[in-house]
């Protein structure tokens, strides 16, 4: 099956910055593709030179397997979700939305048509006839949604889709864009900086860092195995020994532990012997509800944190108390030592 | 001084009653005040008789403006002009100001911006009689012309009834060139303005729904610019309408608005005319408003 979308060696080189550096990846038709990274990392680049928004400096982009480099956005049947979403101010919801069928010249009750249907699907059949304006953001992101649909395109590009909406809003419509893209079975290419939302939605996410993919994998293979140290930080913020910690702590490669892993025992306590201990004092503890976050300054100069239970027993230690953290050896996962995970915290 | 600044904080309105209180009066009896002045002039007459003015209100004067042909005539050349002016300038500024706003950056942007403006720092009256001597019969504008071999399509437009006239410089035509140049920073910097204020991703949206540049520039960039082109042809249109030098020093013998105000207060000493004639740009202005207005021009305020 030919791939929806196809980075072959891609870069993209602004002045001196290398926004995007010889990057190949293939999305395949179906699919909810999440790119993942940090702002500057390349993710909103690469969904802009699908779109037709930018040109590659080197390699090739393939949409349906031909090279679209030369193809203008107007062209190409690939439709975007702005993140502020780029409503058109001066016209109604309905215009907004009937615009991609009016500018290909479909006619007007006819185009009108389409777009109520479009409207429906979003819920918001009432409100046609209101401007952008008028509407909460949430009914706007809905707009934009709809009129990126309308033209029916192959994939649907959503940049920082819900970035401006409020934590329960954007709870609501993950699931409402999921059960979307199932319905429609169009391909959705989803860019966030937010890896809770690209792992409760992606199918596969690509994790950015510096211009470059880190890793590419499904959600939960992202979360058990990174293989770098900067997705094991930036996928779930795991702790990560760098090789200095490592050879310390007798291990034989760098590796990352979730905070979930981590048991925190007095100074006092024994070692147990199928465990690994490093031992530090309490900088912080951040209630989070059903689990604290303690943060602890390992005596080998890293800034570590557990996350413990409410009802553990070490509840109430003074921040600076001394620790001792410990987790099983298996549940440590090496990393290749790559980019992206030079800063030592 | 800080209980000064604490007494006003606590009171705002005592505040923007300081703020607003010297400008309100400044504009209320000097502007509004002279103009309601004029207004009230232009209800009197003069005694054809004794020349002198008679106080007591009356529509004679204003009856003289719209029956005598050659007074209309005069109204209707001055609102042709500024209409041929706001058109022409309107099309010149779009494509610089559409550069200005969106794709010049830095310097280059520095650059436009007071390329644009510098002509204004010059003094108005040695900018009209360089231009007369520009489009004299042996100015620059005519030898250039020549040189290229195009003095037959000067001569061909000189020739052009109505507008023509024996050189640039005492035609229309060179009037109209005058103008344009003049008024032309007045409708770049609020067109500009307009087409800074549209976010770049409206564009990018519409291309991605498949509108083609032309499609988007007519759709998208210019229905959001209309208010900033709006405001610029109310410069151009009302700085054409009130002029009264460019038309006494370049262009052909006719009366225009402006002169006529001028001529009638001063040498004719028939100020109720010459308040009859100033009220006819006001009223034009208003006119061309409320045409705009019907046609959506300030929608997107």
């Amino acid at each position: 099956m030919t791939a929806a979308i196809e980075f072959r060696g891609v870069a993209r080189i602004y002045g001196e910055v290398r926004a995007v550096d010889d990057v190949s990846f293939a999305v395949e038709p179906g699919e909810f593709f999440a790119m993942l990274g940090p702002s500057g990392s390349g993710k909103t680049t690469c969904l802009r030179l699908v779109a037709g928004f930018d040109t590659p400096d080197r390699g090739q982009v393939l949409l349906d397997g031909a090279d679209v480099s030369a193809v203008p956005p107007y062209e190409r049947n690939v439709n975007t979700v702005f993140q502020d979403y780029a409503l058109f101010p001066h016209m109604t919801v309905l215009e907004n939305v009937a615009y991609g069928p009016r500018v290909r010249g479909v006619a007007k009750p006819d185009r009108q048509a389409r777009a109520r249907d479009m409207l429906e699907l979003v819920q918001l059949g009432a409100q046609g006839g209101r401007r952008p304006a008028q509407l909460s953001g949430g009914q706007r992101q809905r707009v934009a949604l709809a009129r990126a649909l309308i033209n029916r395109p192959k994939v649907l590009l959503l940049d920082e889709p819900l970035g401006a909406l409020d934590l329960k809003l954007r709870e609501e419509m993950q699931i409402e864009l999921k059960s979307l893209q199932k319905k429609l079975g169009i391909t959705f290419v989803y860019v966030t900086h937010d890896q809770g939302e690209a792992l409760s939605m992606a199918d596969r996410v690509a994790v950015f860092s510096q211009g470059r993919i880190e890793q590419l994998a499904a959600p939960r293979e992202l979360y058990l195995r990174p293989a770098t140290a900067f997705v094991a930080r930036f996928v779930g913020s795991a702790n990560v020994a760098d090789a200095a910690l490592a050879q310390e702590l007798g291990a034989p490669a760098p590796f990352a532990i979730r905070a979930e892993n981590i048991d925190v025992l007095a100074d006092s306590d024994a070692a147990p012997a199928d465990r690994v201990t490093a031992a530090g004092a309490v900088v912080a503890v951040q209630f989070h509800g059903a689990a604290s976050r303690w943060q602890v300054q390992l005596d080998a100069g890293h800034l570590w944190s557990a996350l413990l239970p409410d009802s553990h027993r070490m509840h109430g230690l003074a921040v600076g108390s001394r620790v001792k953290l410990s987790w099983p050896r298996q549940a440590a996962v090496p990393l290749t030592p790559t980019s992206g995970g030079s800063s030592g915290s | 001084m800080r209980a000064a600044s604490t007494f006003f904080w606590r009171r705002p309105y005592w505040y923007l009653a300081l703020l607003l209180v010297p400008p309100l009066l400044w504009f209320g009896t000097v502007y509004l005040g002279s103009l309601l002045a004029l207004l009230a002039q232009s209800f009197y007459r003069i005694d054809d008789f004794t020349a002198q003015i008679v106080r007591e209100p009356t529509l004679a004067t204003y009856a003289q403006l719209v029956t005598q042909p050659a007074n209309v005539d005069i109204v209707l050349r001055t609102l042709g002009m500024a209409i041929a002016v706001t058109l022409a300038c309107a099309v010149i500024a779009l494509p610089i100001a559409t550069y200005m706003a969106r794709y010049a950056s830095g310097r280059m942007k520095a650059l436009f911006y007071v390329g644009v403006m510098l002509p204004m720092w010059t003094s108005y009256l040695v900018k009209v009689y360089a231009w007369r001597l520009l489009l004299a019969r042996e100015g620059i504008i005519a030898w250039c012309l020549g040189k290229l071999g195009l003095g037959g399509v000067l001569d061909a437009l000189l020739a052009t009834p109505g507008v023509g006239g024996p050189s640039l410089s005492s035609s229309y035509i060179g009037m109209f060139l005058v103008f344009v140049y003049m008024w032309l920073p007045f409708m770049i910097l609020p067109m500009a303005a307009a087409l800074e204020r549209v976010p770049g991703s409206l564009l990018q949206a519409s291309a991605d729904l498949g509108a083609t540049p032309a499609q988007t520039f007519r759709n998208v960039v210019l229905p959001l610019a209309v208010p900033g082109i709006a405001a610029g042809s109310v410069f151009t249109f009302s700085l054409t309408l009130g002029d009264y030098i460019i038309p006494s020093v370049v262009g052909a013998p006719g009366y225009f608005i402006g002169m006529m105000v001028y001529v009638q207060q001063g040498t004719a000493g028939n100020i109720p005319l010459a308040a009859a004639f100033s009220v006819v740009p006001i009223l034009l202005i208003f006119a061309y408003l409320s045409i705009a207005r019907r046609f959506g021009a300030f929608d997107a305020l």
